[in-house]
């Protein structure tokens, strides 16, 4: 196993001191490129760069290419990027979360109608929203950890509880699902500051997707969260608290989605039940082209970020050439599918078989 | 903690056992010492599991007592016995194929640097920990600790479960079917690990199926069948042929093994 498929070569590039000069060059370069291609985040990065080449070729003279265009695929990315880097997160550590699309919408109707509807102070709406994140992240990580049910069916039951729930308060509130909220002092910069067209989307997924990836390479956190998602037992046997790691991730993931619903409310300066509902697999689909696995214990934020990109590039692209935006989805299913090939050929590759 | 040769690290007195008014262990007695391989051997359903469960506090002997040390103990919990240096290695579950080395190795003990906030891994202490505790057992092909667990051999990854329970203080390891998935040659590696091991000091619980391998490392063997003592000797006292037989039932294989050639001579 071990010396014929060159992987060990790739991880200690020392193992075999006896070859000569030009050898070990050759040997080296081969072993960075491997290394290179081992990446997890590789995969997200050529989807990145070719749909954004094709898109650049396609409808680069219809303003793709320009600042405005730029600045549209880049909101796009970043908001779909700040759900999915929780989402990720979870995913590596071996759980999903199909209710963040629910939570968009119920964040964004919380926040549209204490500010909109009541007048209250947007630190109220805002506060409100994210408290309901909270519960909803812990309903969500102590159903999953303690029943030991599949999060994919737990949390496609909250997310439909969610909605249901956010519709009957709403319309019996207000007598509407559609709720107008026009953002005030402090929360019309943090959530719908532009510069130049440049939402202010980006600067908070450019420090989310840093912050979180230094929790995720660097720390003891996100150590346990890749051993959790690796293989539960082993992680829990070893002395990691598993159920206290997913159950962060949990509230983190909900905490994330109620941001979005936020940030989209005072963007649009409406409020809507139905806002975010795209989310529910376009986060695992930003992940996967990002190389995160299906099965956990394996993945990179940096890659989620290509993902997002990826998708805001399609989305965009698909608009900017005039198309039906249907198609975006037809892009983006086919690069699923392409990466969830690729991710599979890619561990058997890492694990050396 | 004792460092004493004379006092074992473990002991079972007198322990019985029952699930549910089913008997799975009754009236076992064990005593294992310091730098000792001792062999627990039976065929499945014989009671070896009941036993290592005890003997790791995952359960509770109904009637008996349990000494670490010398000292009558009750094990609270798996962690309990690990906090007393009894840790179980297991094959399947031991490791983590699609993390590093190091990783691997100082899993929920991770050494990090900075404080506050900016409290980080320390990858580069892991990796010289990792490499060190393998070094200990023998194994110099891993020389960076980045390298995937998923690339190692089967030998290699019991060598880096094992190097991690002594890291963290072991002094009993109990290994549970150690060569059961692996081939030839890993199982070769993996019984010179545990000689490696005993020669350090460290007391090994070894519960196999296969004799060759038990006779091979094993300092005390007990044979357990329908959770009774069924035979108890020390290195040297059987040959492998004997141990074979005790395992399999003696007296029962026999009379199995002379049915199955007569019914073969006659066809």
């Amino acid at each position: 196993m071990i010396g014929k498929d060159g992987i060990s070569e790739a991880l200690s590039p020392n193992m075999n001191p006896a070859v000569d000069a030009r050898g070990a060059t050759e040997t080296g370069s081969a072993a960075a490129l491997r290394r290179i291609i081992l990446r997890p985040e590789i995969g997200g990065a050529i989807s990145a760069v070719i749909v954004f080449a094709f898109f650049a070729m396609a409808a680069g003279s219809s303003g793709f290419l320009s600042l405005l265009g730029t600045a549209y695929w880049l909101d796009t990315a970043s908001e779909l990027g700040i759900i999915a880097i929780p989402v990720g997160m979870l995913m590596i550590a071996g759980e999903f979360d199909l209710s963040v699309g629910a939570m968009v919408g119920a964040a964004s109707m919380i926040v549209a109608i204490c500010t909109g509807y009541f007048g209250l102070h947007p630190l109220i709406g805002v506060g409100l929203a994210f408290a309901m994140a909270v519960v909803l992240g812990l309903v969500n990580g102590m159903i999953v950890t303690k029943t030991k049910l599949p999060s994919f069916i737990v949390t496609l039951s909250t997310m439909f509880m969610t909605t249901g729930a956010i519709l009957g308060v709403s319309i019996a509130l207000t007598g509407s699902s559609s709720i107008s909220a026009v953002p005030t002092g402090l929360a019309s910069f943090v959530f719908a500051y532009k510069w130049n067209e440049f939402h202010i989307s980006l600067l908070h997924w450019s420090i989310l997707a840093g912050v979180a990836t230094w929790v995720l390479q660097s720390t003891r956190f996100g150590n346990w969260i890749y051993a959790t998602g690796g293989n539960v037992d082993t992680a829990r046997l070893a002395g990691v608290p598993t159920n206290r790691v997913k159950i962060i991730l949990f509230v983190f993931s909900a905490i994330g989605a109620a941001f979005v619903g936020a940030l989209q409310t005072y963007t649009f300066q409406n409020g809507s039940v139905t806002l975010g509902a795209q989310y529910v697999f376009s986060g695992i689909a930003a992940c996967v082209i990002g190389g995160v696995l299906l099965t956990g214990g394996y993945g990179s934020l940096v890659g989620t970020a290509f993902g997002a990109m990826t998708y805001g590039i399609v989305s965009m692209g698909v608009f900017f050439l005039g198309w039906n935006a249907d198609l975006t989805e037809l892009f983006i299913g086919g690069l699923l599918l392409m990466a969830v090939m690729a991710n599979n050929r890619l561990r058997r590759f890492a694990m050396g078989r | 903690m004792n460092n004493d040769p004379h006092i074992p690290i473990i002991e079972l007195r007198d322990i019985s056992k029952s699930f549910l008014g089913v008997q799975a262990v009754s009236h076992l007695s064990m005593r294992v010492m310091p730098g000792e391989v001792f062999c627990l051997l039976g065929e499945n359903g014989a009671g070896k599991s009941t036993v290592i469960k005890m003997l790791t506090g995952v359960e509770h002997p109904t009637t008996g007592e349990v000494l670490v040390d010398g000292e009558v103990t009750h094990f609270t919990s798996p962690r309990h016995a690990r906090e007393r240096g009894i840790a179980t290695v297991y094959q399947e579950v031991g490791t983590l194929p699609l993390m590093s080395v190091a990783r691997n190795f100082t899993l929920a003990a991770e050494p990090t640097k900075g404080r506050g906030l900016f409290r980080r891994l320390d990858l580069d202490k892991a990796s010289a920990l990792a490499i060190a505790g393998l070094r200990e057992l023998g194994i110099n092909r891993i020389t960076d600790g980045s390298k995937l667990v998923g690339t190692m051999s089967g030998g290699e990854r019991q060598a880096l479960a094992i190097a991690r329970a002594l890291h963290f203080g072991a002094r009993l390891l109990v290994l549970d079917e150690p060569t059961a998935a692996l081939g030839v040659r890993e199982s070769a590696s993996v019984l010179k690990l545990i000689h490696t091991v005993r020669s350090r000091g460290i007391a090994v619980v070894l519960i196999t199926h296969n004799a060759y391998h038990a006779h091979s490392v094993g300092d005390a063997f007990l044979v357990l069948r329908r959770g009774e003592v069924l035979a108890r000797f020390r290195k040297g006292e059987k040959s492998v042929g004997e141990v074979i037989e005790l395992m399999a039932g003696g007296e029962e294989l026999r009379s199995l093994l002379t049915e199955a050639e007569t019914n073969l001579t006659s066809i």
